[in-house]
C-alpha cells in the first residue's frame, strides 16, 4: 500500500485548527468529488476494503442475533462505523500498533485478528483477549480513554528503541474526549513529540449523551490545538477519505517534515446507527429518524457505487464476496462455540509464577469440582 | 458554611407506625428513595453519565428528569473525576449531590477525588468544610457482564478514613439506607448489588424513612455459627444456611453488615459471642478483602469465645474472569456450605 499524493494532504489553515468541514473524497452517492484525489490503492485493495466493510456489517448482524439468542453476552454494534474502522486498519502498516476499543471489531480484524478471536470474549472466554503472535493489536480497552496515554507511551518506547518505522494508533469515541486520560495522553504526545495517531470515532453519542453535551468545543479535532498537535476532521462514512487522512497522519508520525509535529488527532465524523450495546435502548434518548440522514451517506453503499462506477464490481463478484463472507462467519461461530474453558485457567497468567496462596486456591476449586461436579456451581439465585 | 443543617438527621422509621407499602425490586427502591428525597429537599440533585434522559443504564434514575427537571437531574460529560470532583464542590455549597458512577469498575478515575478530598475535607479544614454527598455505583458479578463490569472492590473505600461505605442487600434496605446516606453529613459510597437489582421484590414502605447507617441486620437467627456477609452475597448465604439446616441440622446466624464503614462492631461481636464460630463471605478477592478486617476484629474483641478458626469464603485472588467462569469465581451456596460445615465440625 502506498500513500496518497502528499500535496492533497496539506491541511489548509482551517483544517489545521480542526474546525473545517470534514474532508471528503466520495460524495454521498460514492461519486468521486471533483476536487478530490482517490488514494493510490490498487484495484485489489479497493475491492478488499469493500469486502471487509461488508464482512464487518454481516459480523455485526450475526453478533446481534447471537446475543439475542443468548449465545453471546453484551455486544457493542458498529453498523455505520465500519468504513472508518476498516479504513484506519488499511492505513496501518503491519508493524504499527493498534489500541482498539470494545467497538473496533473491524479495525482489529483488518490489522490481523481472526474472526473467531473477536467472538471469544463475547462468549465469556478469558483467553479471548490473547493476541495471536505477530499481530500488533492490544486487547480491547473497556474503561474509557485509558488507551490514550498508553498509545503515547508505546509510541515513545518504539521511538526510544529506534523503531522509527513504527507508529501507534488508538481509537476512542467522542465521549472519551471528556476523560482526563484523553487530555493527559494528547498532552504527553505533544510534549514528547511521539509517533501517535489518535482517532476519535465521533459517532455523535456516548450512550445517551449527545456530542454537544459532551463538550462545548465546536469540534473535537480543534482540541488538538491545545496540545500543540495537528487536528483533522474527516467524513467518517467515507472510507477513502478516512484512509487518506489516517495514512498521511501515520506517515507524518514516522517521518515529519521540519516544522511538523508527529502526533495527529483525527476526528472521524460519523454516526452510530444502532444501540450503544445490546443492553441499550436508544429510543429512550434519541429520535430514530436522526439516523436516516446519516444512512444516506452509508459507507458500504458508497463504496459499492464507487467500485461499480469504476467497473470493478459486478453481480458475480458481489455473489462471490457474499459467499466468502458467510462461510467465514459460519466457521468462526462454530469454532468459538465448540471452544471450552477450564475453570482452573482463571489462575493462569495472573503472575509469572503462581504464588503459593493461589496454588492453594486453585487446588481448593479443583477438589470442590471433583467432589460436587460442575453443575453445583451454576445454581443461581431464586 | 455549617457542617450540619437541621433537617439532615436520620429519622429511623418507627416500625409501630402503619405505613403504606409498595412492592419493589432493589433498583426500583433506589429510584423511589431518590424520588422521595428529591421531593423533600430541593437541594438534592442527581448527576452522572446517562442519568437524566436515559434514566441510568440500569434505570435507577428513570423518571427523575421528568419530575425534577434538568437542573437537578444532570447528564454529565463522561468523566468520573469530573463528576466526583464537581460533586465535592457542590456539596461544599450545601447542595446535596448524589453522583452516579456507572459501574464500580469505572470509579478509579474518581478515586483521587474521593480519597484525597471527599474523605478528608472535614478533617483537613478542622470541621469547617464538609462534603455531604453520596456516590452511588452498581457493583459485583453474576450477570454475565463484560470485563471491568463485575468487580467488588469495597475494601478500597473502606480503607479510607472519612468515607462511609454502604451496601444494601434488599429493596427495603436500599431505600432506607440511601435516604439515610443522602441525609448523612459525611461522604457516602453507596454500592448497589446489581445481581440483586431485579432478583426479587418485597414490600417497601412508601414514606420517607431512613435506615440508620452503621447498623448491621441479623437476617437469620441461629446458634451454631455466624456467617457475616453483605450485598449480593447475602442471598446465596441464606440459601446455604437453609441447606445446612436441612441436611446437617446446623443452626446458622446470618449477619448482613449493610454498612461496611463504619463497621457495626457491636453486632459482629455479640453474634460471635453467641455462636463462637464465624465464616465471612464476600465476592471480592480474599487477600486484603474486608473479611480480614472482620476476622481481626473478632480476634481482638472476642477471642475467648472462639471455638473454631474463623474462615473466609471469598473470591479468588485473580482478576474477575469473564462470564464463562464467573460462577466458579463467586462464592456460590456450595462453597458457603462447605465453609459453614468446616467451621462447625472443627
Ligand atoms: C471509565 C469509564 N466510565 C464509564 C464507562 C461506561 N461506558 C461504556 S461506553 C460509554 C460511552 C462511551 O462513549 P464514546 O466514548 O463516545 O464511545 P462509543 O461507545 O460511542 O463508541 C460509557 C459511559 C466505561 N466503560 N469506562
Amino acid at each position: 500500500m502506498s500513500t496518497q499524493n502528499e500535496a492533497d494532504q496539506q491541511p489548509d489553515s482551517a483544517t489545521a485548527h480542526g474546525t473545517a468541514d470534514p474532508l471528503q473524497i466520495l460524495d454521498a452517492d460514492g461519486t468521486v468529488l471533483s476536487n478530490a484525489t482517490v488514494p493510490d490503492l490498487s484495484d485489489g485493495d479497493l475491492i478488499a476494503m469493500y469486502e471487509d466493510i461488508k464482512l464487518a456489517r454481516r459480523f455485526d448482524q450475526r453478533a446481534i442475533s447471537l446475543q439475542r439468542q443468548g449465545r453471546i453476552a453484551t455486544y457493542a454494534p458498529m453498523t455505520g462505523q465500519e468504513g472508518a474502522q476498516v479504513a484506519t486498519g488499511y492505513a496501518l502498516a503491519a508493524q504499527d500498533w493498534l489500541l482498539p476499543t470494545y467497538r473496533e471489531h473491524a479495525a482489529k480484524y483488518v490489522h490481523g485478528m481472526d474472526l473467531a478471536s473477536l467472538l471469544k470474549p463475547l462468549c465469556g472466554l478469558r483467553e479471548g483477549y490473547a493476541i495471536p503472535d505477530d499481530v500488533n493489536v492490544m486487547p480491547e480497552y473497556i474503561p474509557i480513554a485509558t488507551q490514550v496515554p498508553q498509545a503515547t507511551g508505546m509510541a515513545w518506547g518504539k521511538q526510544r528503541q529506534g523503531e522509527t518505522d513504527t507508529a501507534v494508533l488508538c481509537h476512542f469515541g467522542d465521549g472519551a474526549t471528556s476523560e482526563g486520560d484523553f487530555h493527559e495522553g494528547l498532552n504527553f504526545a505533544g510534549v514528547f513529540d511521539v509517533p501517535t495517531v489518535f482517532v476519535c470515532n465521533n459517532n455523535q453519542w456516548a450512550i445517551s449523551v449527545p456530542r454537544e453535551h459532551q463538550t462545548a468545543s465546536e469540534t473535537i479535532a480543534q482540541k488538538a490545538a491545545a496540545y500543540g498537535i495537528e487536528g483533522v476532521r474527516v467524513d467518517g462514512l467515507d472510507p477513502l477519505a478516512v484512509y487518506a487522512v489516517t495514512r498521511a497522519a501515520l506517515q507524518k508520525a514516522k517521518n515529519p517534515a521540519d516544522d511538523e509535529r508527529r502526533p495527529t488527532l483525527i476526528e472521524a465524523v460519523q454516526y452510530r446507527y444502532g444501540a450503544h450495546t445490546t443492553a441499550d435502548d436508544p429510543s429512550t434518548y434519541r429520535e430514530e429518524d436522526e439516523a436516516e440522514d446519516w444512512r444516506e451517506k452509508d459507507p458500504l453503499d458508497r463504496m459499492q457505487n464507487f467500485l461499480t462506477n469504476r467497473g470493478l464490481l459486478d453481480d458475480d463478484l458481489e455473489a462471490e464476496i457474499d459467499e466468502r463472507i458467510e462461510t467465514q462467519l459460519t466457521e468462526a461461530v462454530e469454532s468459538v462455540e465448540a471452544a471450552t474453558t477450564d475453570p482452573a485457567t482463571m489462575f493462569d497468567h495472573v503472575y509469572d509464577v503462581l504464588p503459593a496462596r493461589l496454588r492453594e486456591q486453585r487446588a481448593e476449586l479443583e477438589s470442590l469440582r471433583e467432589k460436587y461436579g460442575d453443575d453445583a456451581f451454576h445454581e443461581v439465585l431464586e | 458554611m455549617s457542617s450540619k443543617s437541621p433537617d439532615e438527621s436520620t429519622t429511623p422509621r418507627d416500625s409501630q407506625t402503619e405505613s403504606a407499602t409498595e412492592t419493589m425490586n432493589l433498583v426500583e427502591a433506589v429510584r423511589h428513595a431518590l424520588h422521595t428525597e428529591m421531593a423533600r429537599n430541593e437541594r438534592v440533585m442527581v448527576l452522572g453519565e446517562d442519568v437524566a434522559e436515559n434514566g441510568g443504564v440500569f434505570r435507577a434514575t428513570a423518571g427523575l428528569l421528568e419530575s425534577f427537571g434538568g437542573e437537578r437531574v444532570v447528564d454529565t460529560p463522561l468523566a468520573e473525576s469530573g463528576i466526583v470532583g464537581t460533586a465535592i464542590g457542590l456539596a461544599m455549597t450545601e447542595m446535596r449531590p448524589v453522583a452516579e458512577l456507572q459501574f464500580m469498575g469505572f470509579a478509579y478515575p474518581a478515586f483521587d477525588q474521593l480519597v484525597s478530598h471527599a474523605a478528608r475535607m472535614r478533617s483537613r479544614s478542622h470541621g469547617q468544610y464538609t462534603v455531604p454527598m453520596v456516590v452511588r455505583a452498581p457493583y459485583g458479578g453474576g450477570i454475565r457482564a463484560p470485563e471491568h463490569h463485575s468487580e467488588s472492590k469495597e475494601a478500597f473505600f473502606v480503607h479510607e478514613p472519612g468515607l462511609k461505605v454502604v451496601v444494601p442487600s434488599t429493596p427495603a434496605d436500599a431505600k432506607g439506607l440511601l435516604i439515610a446516606s443522602i441525609r448523612d453529613p459525611d461522604p457516602v459510597v453507596f454500592l448497589e448489588p446489581k445481581l440483586v437489582y431485579r432478583a426479587f421484590r418485597e414490600d417497601v414502605p412508601t414514606d420517607a424513612y431512613g435506615t440508620p447507617l452503621g447498623e448491621a441486620s441479623i437476617r437469620r437467627e441461629g446458634s451454631d455459627v455466624t456467617v457475616y456477609t453483605w450485598g449480593a452475597m447475602v442471598h446465596p448465604t441464606l440459601i446455604a444456611a437453609d441447606n445446612v439446616a436441612d441436611e446437617d441440622g446446623i443452626d446458622v446466624e446470618v449477619v448482613d453488615l449493610r454498612t461496611l464503614s463504619p463497621l457495626d462492631v457491636e453486632t459482629v461481636v455479640d453474634s460471635f459471642e453467641k455462636t463462637g464460630r464465624a465464616v465471612i463471605v464476600h465476592e471480592a478477592p480474599k487477600t486484603a478483602g474486608l473479611g480480614a478486617e472482620i476476622a481481626a476484629t473478632i480476634q481482638e474483641e472476642a477471642l475467648l469465645h472462639q471455638e473454631a478458626p474463623i474462615s473466609r469464603v471469598a473470591g479468588y485472588d485473580v482478576p474477575m474472569p469473564l462470564h464463562e467462569l464467573e460462577d466458579y469465581y463467586l462464592p456460590q451456596a456450595l462453597r458457603i456450605q462447605e465453609g459453614i460445615r468446616e467451621a462447625v465440625s472443627f
